[in-house]
Parts: structure tokens; sequence; C-alpha cells
């Protein structure tokens, strides 16, 4: 695959059709990879890199790249296509200038999950039929392929790229809520009790160190300036001033990209804290399916979300009592 | 070599624990390590490292500093600091306590800062010396050897017993609170277990990264590299580098209405933060890639230019494993020392 996706951005480049090509770059280690804008054939041949690690949605970086000069060829994974699609009918991506490849998705790896069993110096690692096996400092090691893939991978939603101009590979199909398992978690945390509930995301989102990297990594995440570094705003602050704070920040920030959230799964990947985000949006689409009729952000640029539209089969307001209560 | 077996730490962790706070690495449910308060049935993790570094003990990263109550046109200012307590913190890597002499560098300079020196002054540091370094791991490239860490105390295992040095009077009077417990005894094993980790020290992929093309006669050379741009390209402006960062000391104050009064707190600031260093006038730092810099810069040429040529960085990797996109202090050095 790598191959292949190297050759046709070298002939974009060649042909004229594109000026650059956004990507992922290779690190120092294994996992350890950066998105990145190539400009020539030298650069792309020395470090360009699409793996079992190349996990980062590159769809945010295209709201700058696409208004530079010229036209950028963007490799995207079928979830990254409905961000680039959310981020074309919110007119932040300037669709014109953007060149997309679709390229098959995961399942990518977590090196943290392999981390996180205790193997360290990790050296290399290959997946030989379901076992990953890993060349460390300390010999070799190994482990079951399936428990290292990445969190956002293992419920994935769709193998199928809602948008493209040319694609890699063999286009996949929309995987239903039922075989991805997206919201049993949602649904768990729905049957707990209300103290249950509020004791199990005190614990997760007390581990927030406020880095904001959920934010910044977020594609529906674009505003020019965020209300929280906004000294303007009134409720700008860089850390909590008391203990529940941090629940805010993050309750706040479900509630802003709700119906527009595509479930990327960013935010739990770049979470330094491994804290389950993309649980909260999770709900937000759950419940908008529930009450508005199936809809996927992304999904398409022309429709109208149901949180931006009214019509008069629009359940009611008081559904907050009635299912808000225990 | 004063020493105690491994089985018995459960005892060990009591007894510090009956006279001061002992706080060490826990492991959570998520398979990361935090430093935790030790009550019965903590364990000590087995991570090479936590998450949060542990400067937090020192240089928390939000503190309120004082309050203020308003009459009019009264204004009283109230002093909130409370009698801090004795506290230990235990298994600090020898990166972690390498960073505490840098923090100091900053706070404990005229004008001290009486926050930090007071916890520093309350604090007893018992290190822990690295058996399983990571591949994230160069802590060397700063002069720091992880088989002899240093702290008040220093604490080294060869999986059947800890070992414990004093380094200071500090660590000699938290040794001898412990002498019940503590035996004289050979070091022949641990002498084993410290070559076997100097031998995978040698071979670690980041051991050959050198200071030696930075410092402070870098300043006008790295500044106006024409690296930083493709650097600092991907980098999205988040803090975690900066938070989960040991040596990382830059903080923000900011009053907040309490409805009641105002309460003066401060909290950690990043470089890598639009609002980092807003002044009346404005930014001096308008986009990523000034930010980008200031945060390198500061570590490899500003702190050894003021500071006799220590660098701001330690080589404990976290940044390595954290930044969302893989950027890090290693991959800079290598691109601005590619001519």
């Amino acid at each position: 695959m790598q191959e292949a996706m190297i050759n046709k951005a070298k002939q974009l480049l060649a042909d004229g059709t594109v000026n650059r090509v956004m990507g992922w770059k290779r690190g120092e280690f294994v996992y350890d990879i950066t998105p990145a804008v190539f400009e020539t054939a030298e650069e792309i041949d020395a470090d360009f890199v699409c793996d079992d690690f190349t996990a980062a949605n590159v769809s945010k970086y295209l709201v700058k790249e696409s208004r530079k000069e010229g036209k950028i060829l963007a490799f995207l994974k079928p979830c990254d296509t409905y961000s680039f699609n959310q981020l074309v009918k919110e007119h932040r991506i300037v669709r014109e200038n953007v060149y997309v490849v679709g390229i098959p998705g995961g399942p990518k790896l977590d090196a943290e999950k392999i981390k996180a069993k205790g193997i360290t110096g990790i050296l290399c690692v290959k997946n030989e039929n379901g076992t990953l096996k890993i060349d460390t400092l300390y010999g070799e090691e190994t482990m079951p392929y399936y428990e290292a893939i990445l969190g956002k991978c293992e419920t994935c939603k769709s193998r199928k790229h809602v948008v493209y101009d040319e694609l890699i590979g063999e286009e996949g199909e929309v995987i239903t809520a039922e075989d991805s398992g997206r919201f049993d978690m949602v649904e768990k945390l729905e049957n707990m009790t209300a103290q249950e509930r509020y004791d199990f995301w005190r614990e997760q989102l007390s581990k927030c160190i406020r880095c904001n990297a959920c934010r910044n990594v977020c594609p529906a995440c674009t505003c020019e300036n965020c209300v929280f570094d906004n000294p303007a705003s009134g409720i700008s602050n860089k850390a909590a001033a008391d203990s529940f704070e941090e629940n805010m920040f993050h309750i706040i920030r479900a509630f802003h990209v709700a119906g527009r959230c595509t479930d990327c799964g960013e935010c739990s990947r770049v979470c330094p804290q491994n804290i389950p985000l993309h649980l909260l949006n999770r709900k937000f689409i759950k419940d908008i399916n529930a009450f508005y009729g199936e809809y996927q952000a992304g999904e398409d640029t022309t429709s109208r979300a149901p949180l931006n539209n009214y019509d008069k089969d629009d359940c009611e307001p008081s559904i907050v009592h009635e299912r808000g209560v225990e | 070599m004063l020493r105690i077996p491994v089985a018995k730490s459960d005892e060990l962790f009591a007894a510090i624990a009956s006279q001061q706070t002992l706080y060490l690495p826990a492991d959570r449910k998520d398979g990361q390590a935090e430093y935790r308060k030790w009550e019965e049935g903590v364990k000590l993790s087995s991570r090479l490292n936590t998450v949060r570094s542990a400067k937090d003990f020192f240089f928390p990263q939000t503190e309120n500093l004082a309050e203020f109550r308003m009459e009019g046109k009264k204004i009283e200012v109230i002093d909130i600091r409370k009698e801090s307590e004795d506290f230990v913190i235990f298994g600090v890597r020898a990166c972690d306590a390498r960073s505490f002499t840098i923090l100091d560098k900053v706070y404990l300079v005229d004008p001290v800062d009486t926050f930090y020196q007071t916890r520093r002054e309350h604090g007893t540091v018992v290190t822990m010396a690295c058996t399983r370094p990571a591949e994230t791991c160069f802590c060397q490239t700063f002069g720091i050897d992880p088989t002899e860490p240093e702290g008040d105390v220093s604490c080294w295992s060869d999986g059947s017993y800890y070992y414990f040095r004093a380094n200071t009077d500090k660590g000699q009077k938290f040794l001898d609170s412990l002498s019940s417990l503590l035996e004289d005894g050979d070091t022949a094993a641990l002498e084993e277990t410290k070559a076997k980790t100097k031998e995978i020290l040698s071979k670690l992929p980041l051991a050959k990264v050198s200071t030696e093309n930075f410092g402070g006669d870098k300043l006008n050379e790295y500044f106006r590299s024409e690296k930083w741009g493709e650097l600092s390209e991907s980098c999205l402006g988040c803090g975690t580098c900066t938070f989960v960062c040991p040596t990382c000391q830059c903080y923000d104050i900011r009053d907040f209405d309490t409805g009641h009064g105002i309460q003066r707190f401060r909290c950690w600031d990043s470089c890598m933060y639009s609002d980092f260093t807003k002044m009346a006038h404005g930014n001096p730092r308008l986009t990523q890639l000034e930010r980008f810099r200031q945060r390198f810069m500061h570590k490899l040429v500003y702190f050894p230019a003021n500071n006799n040529g220590e660098f701001g960085c330690v080589g404990c990797g976290r940044c390595l494993s954290k930044c969302p996109i893989s950027m890090n202090i290693v991959k800079v050095m290598k691109a601005l020392e590619e001519k």
C-alpha cells in the first residue's frame, strides 16, 4: 500500500495535478509518526510512511493547507473522509484545492497498549497471523494483535470513503452500529445509576491535565479563537480553579461539537491520560439518532444537520425531563 | 549497604507512612502509572515512569496564592498559606530527580519563590535506579546515570532487595528513622544488575544523542534556522509536551472572582499556547512557529546560557511518547544539527 501511495504521490506531483502532498513522516521509532506536508519526490522517498501506526487523521490540517497556493494531495482513510466532508460542509476546507486519494483504513495499532503490557524498549513491531511480534531491547515479546488495536479502530464505523477523487485499493461498506459495537459502552453508561455514572466520569476526567490536545486535534474544533483561550469571553482558563472545572470543559466541548462530531476518535487517541473522551460525543450521536433519526455527520456536504434544522416532528424539549430524572 | 527484602516492601512503606505522607508511583487501571498517596494495598508500579512527572510535588499545576476581600475602597489581602507537612516521594527516577536541580535554579534564586521553597524543604526525595530503560530514554545525553540516581536517598533494586544510600542530611535522618527495618548486606547481586542495565543503556536507540552542538553560543544560528517552519508545521499547539515535562516551569497568574472576593492563583502555562506572554502591547510570538521555537530554544540554548551550560531537559522521554503528533526535542536536535 505504501508503495502504491508513494507512486501515486510522485505521479501527481510530476504531472502538476498537485504541488504538495499531505501524509505521514516516519520518526525515530516504529510508532512515532508525524503528519507532514511533502513538496518533492525526494522528500517522499526519504520519509513518507503509511503503516500500522499512521493513525492520525490529517483532515484538520487541510483547513489551513487548502487556503495556500496550489492544490494539495491528501491521503484519507475512510474515517478521515467523514471529517473532511464535514469541514467542507462548514466551509472550512476549500474543496477544489484538495485532491483526495482514498486509502484503506485500519485497524491501526496503539503503541500505548503495547507498553501497557509492560513491553518496553520497542524496536520493531510485526503482525504475524494475529500475533504481534515485538522486537525489544530485552528480546522478542509477543501479544495478541487485537489487543494492540487502537481504540477508535476497535469500533470502526465505516470502511467506505464518503469523498474521494481517486481510490487506492477496494471500496468497503458502512458498518452498522450492531456490528461495530460503537454504542455498547454508551449503553453501559446509560444503564448505570446516576451515582455510578458520576463516579465513572469523575475518575476519568480528574486525570485531565488540561493540555487541550483533544480540542486542538479535533476536526470539529476549528474556531479561530476558542472561548477557553479568549480572555474577553469571561470563561477563559488554562487550569481548573476548582476540581469540578475539568468536567465542565469537556462537557461544554462535547455540546459544542454535537451534531458535527463524526466520531473520528482522535480526541481519545491523543489524550495523554487515556480519558475515553469519545464516549461523551458518542452519547450525543446516539441521542441524535434516537430523537431525530439516523444521522452521520460528514456523510454528505449538503444535508441540514438535525440540530441545525427544524421539523414539526422534532422531539419536544420536555424529553429532557422525561428521560433525565431518575 | 543498607537493604531490605523486596518482599517486605509493604512493611517498609507502612513504616515510612507512619511518620510522613508517602507518595509513590502506582499503576492505574489503564496500565499507566501515576504518583499516589500510599495506603495499605497500594503497590509500587513496575512501569519505568509516571505520565505526570514528579515536579507536581514542588510545583503543582494550580496553586492559590492569596485572597482579596473588598469593602468599598478598602482591599484586604489575605495570606492563605497553611503550614506544610513533611512528605516523602519514593521511587523517583534519575531524570526526574535531576529536574528538581533545574527547577531549583529557577525558583530558589533571588527572588526566592517561597511557595516552592517550602515544599522543597518539607519533601524527602527517594530515588529508584532504573533497570529497564525504554527506547525513548536519553537521560545520558544530559550526563545523568540512571543506575546512580541523585536525591536525598538513592535506592536500587536487584529484584530481591532494595538497597539504600543517603546523600543528604535529610536523607540520613530518613534512613535512621527506618533503622529497625534495614540491615547491612552484600551488594554483589546489585552490581550485577547495574552492569546489565549499563549494557542496555549503551544500546539504547538514542544513546548517541549529544548536546555538543547546543548551548548559549548557538543563539543566533539556531534562532534564525530555516528548519523551524517544517518542524512546527504539524504542531497542534496543545500543551501536552509542556505539562508532562519535568523541567517546564512557566506559569501564569490569574485572579478568579469567587463572588465573595478574589482568589489569586497561579497555574502552569505553556509556551505552546496562543496567549503565552501576552502583554499590554500584544503578543511577541504570533504564530505557532515562534511558540514552538521558544520551547526548544529555551531548553537547548537560553537555559544553558543563563545556567553555566546546564540544559533544560533531562531526557525522560515523556514528550517522545506523549506528543499527539510525535514531534519532540530529539527530532528538533537532529534537524537543527543537519546543515
